[in-house]
Formats: structure tokens, sequence, C-alpha cells
């Protein structure tokens, strides 16, 4: 654990929140409007944190235990993971492996919670989340697979600084497969267009909404905080993937990590202006054009 | 040793007791029960002596088998398997107990099976001690049939007698390739002893390859591999749930414990073996889970996830193996700890999700979980149990189901990173497998115990619905502690399972030094991580208690999006939460649907039925066996039905036989 580490766990706790601003603001920009705050999240969590909650009469303590374990999971997870080439607070062999499995332990429980109320609305939610995210898995690991064939580390932090500038000359294109098939993970996990639509109203076309419709109060708030560093966790793989090197010097390396955090925050948000989301039994295709593009990478690093 | 063999004795004892005496039941039943437990205390013992004393244990009874000798050999591998096999007897006795409590109050049947059950326990001990082909093969043998006669326990059933038969077909046709591949073992090696077969590394690879090939299939049957695991969905669950649970906990796992010693019997294997079994280890575990999440029938289920199980087990296995080939000796000790690891953990969440369903089957009356909903609310001890065993199962931090997999996992990157081309590719394909396999099986354990214990219930018997006994309860908490028990001390079961590994393949492993230290320390740290999750999680739990204390905490319905009067008949159910999956899986699942559409001008009745069918017995072996009867019918007239005939018959063949002989 190093200073830099620490200040860039402490940094995603804080800034985290500002990226749905971002994203918001620029889709705003691109309808015409003006926008809300960018710092509405904070907003948000303020007011939710000093609310108090209503429960439905079907649900037990099963479904106040999500939000809380929810939260804790990623709160863990976000330990493993390096912000641009800043190594992550915690590193050890195989710990990717802990990540994409605490990130099931965060599915696990939203899902759990969601099925407590007894909703056909919220059924149908964790129905898909469960079929969508059990499809992202191997196109995550494949990708993973590449990195750590590549720079020859297994573990996160190492593996992700192993992929600097030297081997994207070389191996630049399968980054690139890499990169894209990421992405397409990363817009599934985190419920955002083309899979999901974080703006719909309507329950029957939701995911991540409507799983959580009977949360409120300081739940809601962790639900919200849980899933806006879910989307800062798995933004850091795209981030650190693309960061060609570190600097050594601390400021400079947190400053770039964090660039290309509200880069990717905007590209997000470019994203879900310009495309509509797909059909639900079209989503299965998008995550398998990822595991292809992660295999496809991997054959030609493996040449 | 003596200890070892106490046990055995007392629990025989017991059993013959508990069907003989006559009288009170009850008195029978208790004498059973106690024998059960106490014989495997004492086997457990001496199990542990072994695992901590690191020696081998050898003995030779002075009175001999008929052909053969009565020889156990105790390893530190038939240790870890004698402390599987006697841990889960313990506690599916205890279990069984009071499972069976009224049937035991008013029938003698249920005191009955005290004898097979014990019977059970016995040879399942043996077969894993066992230093003698005729002693493995009579161990075997009683092993099924005492199986094979809990399953029948509810045999007026027709369903149950039904599975019951494919059951017993089943595990002949493995005995069957088992006799054939001790016959043409022993007279190749000129001896019956395994321990005189140490020269059947020297043999021709064909020769080998043909063993192996034998003893796949044979044990294969036993363990429940695809696509020879059609026996497991009908037989698990058949019988009373506390057999099931020891059934699918540890008796499938003989099958691997017979594999993975045949495998170092025959010494360096070829990478074709290898390679065999990582693909069928990912048919099993992919298909497995996916047969899993088609099924409403909670213990269908559970059975149908054993195979997936089984399958990940046989991944690590077979990446162990193709790791000896390519001497790549971590890969091969991380593998095969990994298997044996999870050889452990699915017999302690497995033996929990059954006897949890048991307790809820117990309850509502019936296996479908469509029918049931609600039952945390009602059941609160069984659905705390039940949701632990999910998440173990799903390999999920931090339950003991994660760490097999991890070491699975890490074999296969190290593989990819240490290994050549020909070791990376199966390593790629079970790192994706393992991937898949891990979302599927969320998807199919959150479906379980979200429709079956959460929401609203869907019938009276679900509304109805009781917390089982004491004794049931303590079973269901001591395999729960059990998941979490085995991540805090994985910092000493993780080196000793490495030793044990590095001893089966004959190749002095230090856990201390090297990449294995490294892979210990890293496994001692992911249990930390596991101890960090739960200490933040009850932190922020003791935040949102002071968040919300003292402020208005109301209760309303759930929010239907302004429809005020749901009925429960609106909740997802299974097969709506699992169909956008199995639709995308339907080729291999061969779905037969029964479409009764409206008709006429004003429709009365109309029903829609899907039932999630298995390929492999629709296209594989229903028309085999089909085609057998076939032939068979042409040999009836063989059949004339008098004894003074069959006598006969036998005259026949001795006659014949001595012709040959001579």
């Amino acid at each position: 654990m190093t200073w830099d580490s620490l200040c860039a766990y402490v940094l995603a706790l804080v800034v985290a929140p500002l990226l749905t601003g971002i994203i918001n603001r620029v889709k705003a920009m691109f309808a015409g409007r003006h926008g809300q705050p960018l710092l509405q999240a904070y907003f948000d969590l303020a007011k939710l944190l000093r609310k108090g909650a209503v429960y439905s009469g079907t649900t037990t303590w099963v479904f106040r235990t999500g939000p809380v374990a929810g939260l804790a999971a990623v709160l863990v997870a976000l330990a493993f993971v390096p912000l641009g080439k800043v190594p992550a607070l915690v590193s050890f062999n195989g710990d990717f492996l802990l990540v994409a499995y605490l990130f099931g332990v965060m599915r696990f429980v939203t899902v759990m919670a969601a099925l407590d109320t007894g909703s056909s609305f919220e059924g149908m939610g964790a129905s898909r989340e469960v079929q969508f995210s059990a499809l992202a898995e191997p196109a995550w690991f494949m990708g993973l697979v590449t990195v750590i064939y590549v720079s020859g580390e297994w573990s996160l932090s190492p593996a992700l600084a192993g992929v600097s500038s030297g081997v994207w000359g070389p191996a630049g294109s399968a980054m690139v497969l890499v990169g894209l098939a990421w992405l397409g993970v990363f817009l599934t996990e985190n419920s955002r267009i083309p899979v999901d639509d974080p703006n719909t109203h309507l329950e029957l076309t939701m995911i991540h909404e409507v799983m959580v419709l009977d949360h409120g109060g300081p739940d809601f708030a962790f639900i919200l905080y849980g899933a806006i560093l879910k989307l800062w966790t798995l933004g850091a793989f795209l981030v650190s993937l693309v960061t060609p090197y570190r600097t050594g010097m601390v400021l400079l390396d947190l400053g770039y990590g964090l660039a290309g955090m509200l880069i990717l925050a905007m590209v997000v948000g470019i994203i879900e202006s310009i495309m509509a989301r797909l059909r639900l039994v079209r989503v299965p295709h998008l995550l398998l054009t990822a595991t292809a593009f992660a295999l496809l990478a991997l054959f030609l690093v493996m040449r | 040793m003596m200890v070892f063999m106490a046990g055995l004795c007392i629990m025989l004892g017991g059993g013959v007791i508990s069907r003989l005496v006559p009288g009170n039941p009850r008195f029978g039943v208790a004498v059973g029960v106690l024998t059960a437990v106490l014989g495997a205390l004492a086997g457990l013992l001496g199990a542990v002596d072994v695992l901590a004393s690191q020696v081998v244990i050898e003995w030779t009874s002075a009175w001999p088998l008929p052909a053969g000798e009565f020889a156990v050999r105790m390893d530190a591998l038939s240790a870890v398997f004698l402390c599987v096999i006697f841990g889960l007897a313990m506690v599916s006795a205890i279990y069984g107990w009071d499972y069976l409590r009224v049937e035991h109050a008013q029938t003698v049947r249920g005191r009955r099976t005290w004898l097979w059950f014990n019977l059970l326990v016995v040879s399942m001990s043996l077969v894993v001690v066992a230093r003698h082909a005729v002693l493995f093969l009579l161990a075997w043998e009683v092993m099924s049939v005492s199986s094979f006669l809990l399953v029948a326990y509810d045999h007026e059933r027709e369903d149950v007698s039904r599975a019951a038969w494919i059951y017993l077909v089943a595990t002949q046709i493995g005995s069957a390739m088992l006799l054939a591949m001790f016959a043409v073992v022993g007279a190749r090696m000129g001896s019956f002893d395994f321990s005189a077969w140490g020269a059947l590394r020297n043999a021709g690879p064909g020769f080998r390859g043909a063993v192996f090939m034998l003893g796949l299939v044979g044990f294969g049957v036993k363990a429940g591999l695809y696509p020879i695991h059609v026996w497991l969905p009908e037989a698990h669950p058949a019988a009373p749930s506390h057999v099931s649970a020891l059934m699918s906990g540890v008796m499938i796992k003989t099958g691997i414990y017979a594999l993975i010693r045949l495998v170092f019997l025959l010494g360096s294997p070829d990478p074709w073996w290898g390679l065999l079994l990582v693909a069928i280890g990912v048919a099993s575990g992919v298909l497995g889970v996916v047969f899993a999440l088609a099924q409403h029938d909670i213990k269908r289920l559970l059975a149908y996830s054993s195979v997936e199980n089984i399958g990940i087990i046989v991944m690590g296995l077979g990446l162990g193996m193709l790791g000896w080939s390519y001497r790549q000796p971590v890969v091969m000790v991380a593998g095969l700890a990994g298997a044996l690891l999870h050889v452990v953990n699915h017999s302690v969440f497995k033996g929990l999700l059954f006897m949890a369903a048991g307790s809820v089957v117990h309850a509502t009356g019936c296996r479908d979980i469509n029918r049931m909903g609600g039952l945390m609310r009602r059941m609160p001890h069984t659905g705390a149990a039940f949701l632990a065993g999910s998440a173990a199962i799903s390999g999920l931090p931090p339950f003991n189901g994660f760490l097999s997999e991890f070491l699975i996992y890490s074999a296969a990157f190290i593989a990819v990173l240490n290994g050549p081309s020909t070791l990376v590719a199966p390593a790629v394909v079970v790192i994706g497998s393992l991937a898949l396999i891990g979302g599927l099986a969320t998807a199919c354990f959150s479906k379980v115990f979200g429709v079956a214990f959460l929401g609203e219930p869907r019938n009276d018997q679900a509304a109805h619905a009781h917390e089982c006994g004491m004794p049931m309860r303590i079973s269901l908490y001591a395999l729960s502690a059990g998941c979490l028990v085995i991540v805090g001390c994985a910092a000493w079961i993780i080196p000793g399972l490495f030793r044990v590994a590095g001893t089966v393949a004959g190749l002095p492993v230090d856990p201390g030094t090297g990449p294995l230290a490294m892979l210990g320390s890293v496994v001692s740290r992911v249990s930390g991580v596991s101890a960090v999750l739960i200490v933040l999680g009850l932190l922020l739990a003791v935040v949102r208690w002071r968040l919300l204390n003292g402020r208005c905490v109301g209760r309303a319905v759930t929010w239907d999006c302004g429809y005020a009067a749901p009925t429960v008949r609106m909740q997802y159910t299974a097969s709506s939460y699992t169909q956008p999956i199995t639709s995308l899986f339907r080729a291999i699942l061969g779905f037969r649907i029964r479409l009764r559409p409206p008709t006429g001008l004003f429709p009365a009745a109309a029903s829609y039925e899907s039932r999630a069918g298995d390929t492999a017995n629709d296209y594989l072996f229903r028309p085999f066996f089909r085609f057998v009867e076939r032939m068979f019918i042409r040999l009836r007239w063989l059949q004339a039905g008098h004894v003074q005939v069959y006598v006969l018959y036998v005259a026949l063949a001795l006659l014949i036989l001595l012709l040959v002989a001579l």
C-alpha cells in the first residue's frame, strides 16, 4: 500500500458521484437542454440519507440486508482496481477473481432484495439482470486472460500496468478488441444504454432501476452510491487499459487517471445520446460479440 | 486404524441391532442413529489422525475374503475423503432421525432404513481405503445396493420405484465396466492387490489408455459425469432428504476418489486423458447448471446442480493431469488441490441444501417451487440456511465455494502464463466455462431461493408451513457454519491439500516454499478479504441502523406501479424467471410443451405446460435401451419360469466353462 494508492481510493469515493453528473450533462447538451446540476448525485445522496423509510409488508430481513451487503462488496472490490497506472490499494495474484465475484455478491443480494418484494416487475428486472451478467462474465474474463498473457502478471495492478505504450505498439489491435469487449461489459453491468436505459420510467423495460423500485431512504442511498462506485470500478479497468505509462509523480498520475474517468463518462453520455436501447432479445448478441472480440484478441496475442 | 475399524464395527453392529431388535421401534431407531453418529465420530478421529500425523496406515485382516484378502490402506487422499464421508454422515444421521420422526413412530419401515444407512456409510468408507480389488468391488457393490434400498424407501409410489430401478441399472452398468477393468489389470499384473500394481506405470500407452477409459466410464457413472449422469436427477429426488444429502454430498464423490486413485496408479498420463477430462468437466459443468436452471422440482434441481459441481471438480482434475503431462508441477498441484477442496466444499453446501430442501418438502408437502413462496417468514432457520448454501454454491465470497473455484482458476491462470500453447488452450476453456458457470449458478440459486422463500405464499400449504424441529435445525446450522469455517481455516487447509496432492502424485511437495507458498498465502489473503467483507457489512448495517433510528419507518404494500390489488399469482415464477436463459439454451434442453389453446367464441379452459427434458436421456439412452429390449425379447423362449430349468442352465454353463478350461 502506498500513499498514491490510498489517494486514488479516497478520490474514487469522493469523485465517483460526479461521473453521473457528467453523463447527464452531456446527454442534456445533445438534447439541447440545460440539464441537471453537475453535483446532482451528491444532492440526491444527501437527501436520501436524511430520510426515513417505507417497507413493503411482504419483505423480510433479506430486503434490508441487500443494500448494505451490496455496498460493502463494492467498497472491497474498489480496493483491488488500479486507477490509470496508479496501483490499487491491495494487490495479490488472482485478485481480479475476487473483484469479479464481489460484483457477483452485489448482484446476488440486489436480486434477492428485488425478489423479496414479490412484485412481478422486480422479478422481471432480476431475471434480466442474472441473464445478462452471466453472459457478460465470460467476455470480461477472456479480456482479462489476454491482458494477463500480454503482461505476464496475474494480479490486476501489475497486469494492467504491464499494458504500457510498449505493448500497445505490437499488440495494439488486440488491446483495442479487449477495450471494446470491456466497454460492452461495462455498459451492461452498469445498466447503461444500449442494454438498459437508466432514464426510462416504464417499469416493463427496465433492469437495474426496476429491481430497486421498493427501496427508499438510506437504503436507496446505499444502492445509489454502490451503483456509482461500480461504475467507477469497472470504468477504471478501461481507463487503466488505455493509460500509456506511469510518470512517477503522484499528482500527475492521479490527475490523468481522473481525467480518463471523466472522459469515459463523456463517452458514455455520447453513446447514450446517439444510440437507442437494444431490444432485450438482442442484448445476448451484444454480449456474445464482446466475448468473441475478447477471444479474437487472445488469439492475436498468442499467435 | 483401530479407532477407524472400531467405528465401522459400531455402525455395522448398531445397524443390525436396529433392524433385528423387536418391540418398541423408537429403541431400534435410537440405536441406529446413535451408532451412526458414534461410529462416524470414531472414524473421523481415525482419519484426522492420519491427516495430522502424515503417516500411511496399512492393515490386513487375519480373515481372508473369498478370492481376496481384507487389506486396507489409509493415506492422506483416503483420509480427506473419509473426513467428508464421516462428517456428513454424522450430520445427516441427526437430521434423518428428526426427518423420519413421524414414520418412525407409526411404522417399522423408518426403523429399517437405519441398517441400510449405516451399511452405506461403512461401505463408502471401505471403498476409499480398500487396497485389494476384491474388497473394493465388494464394498462398491454393497454401497450401490444399500443406496438403492434407501432410494426405494417410498417404493409404493410408482415414480420412486422407477427411479430406484433406473439407478440400479445405471450403477450395474458402471460395475460391469469396473469388473472388466479389474479383471484386465489383475490378469496383467498377476495380483489383485493394488500395492502390487506399481508395474502398471510401465505398461504400453494403449493398454493404459484402455484401462483409463474403462475406469472413466465405470467411475463416471457413479460420479454423475455428463452424459452418464441420467440416473442422478431421478434417484436423488426420490430418496428421503438425508439420504439425498449423503448420496449427492459424498457417495458420488467415491467415483471421483476412485478416478484419482486409478489415474495415479496408471502413472504419467498422456495429454489426451487430461484433455478428455477437461472436456467432460466443461460439458458436465455447463450443461448441469443449464439443466438445473430449467427445473422447478427443488430436489431434481439440486441433483442437476451436483452434475455441475462434479463437472467443476473434474475440470480441476483434468487441469491437474495436464499439468502433470506437461511437467508443470504447480498447475498439477493447484488443479488437484482445487478439485479436492471442491469435493469437500460441495459435500458441505450440497448436504446443507438438500437438508434445507427436505425441511421445505416436509413443511409444504410438495417439491415444486412454483407452489411455494414466502417461506422465509414461516421458516426463518431453514431459510437462512438455504440462503447461505445458495451463496456458497454460487461461489460467492465470503463462503467456501469461492475458495475451491479460486484454486482451479489459479491453476488455469498459472497454466496460461507458464504452459506451452497446448496447455493454454484447455486452460482458457476452463476459465471461460467457470466464469459462465458462476453466472448461471447465481441465476439458478437466486431463482430457487427467490421463488421458494421470498415473496408471498402461492398456496395454502406454503402459507401454513412450519419450521423444522430442533435436531434438523442443528444439522442445518452445523453445515452453514461449516461453509464459513472452511474459509476461516484456509491457511491450514490449503497447504495440507497441496501436500496431499503431492503425495498422491508421488512428488515431494513443500507447500512452504516457491510458487506453492505464494499460492497458499494468496488463498489466506482471500479468506482475510472475506473477513473484511463481513466486518464492513456489519459496520454499514450499524450505520444504517443509526440513520433510521428515531426516524419515521412505515409499512405499506409492494409498489406495483400504482396497482393496488396485486395477487400472489402475479409474482414471477421459477419458469418465468429463467425463461430468457432457458430459451437461449432451448436446443440443449429439449423442452416438451403441451398446449391446449383457447378455442371457440367463448373459450372456457386453456392450459400451457412446459417440461424440460434431458437430451442425453431422450436421444441416447432411451433409444439404446429400447434396442436392448427388442433384442432381449428374442431370447424370451429361454425363460421357462421353472427353477429346475434355471438350475440346468447353471449346470450347463459350468460344464461349458470346465470344457473351455480343460
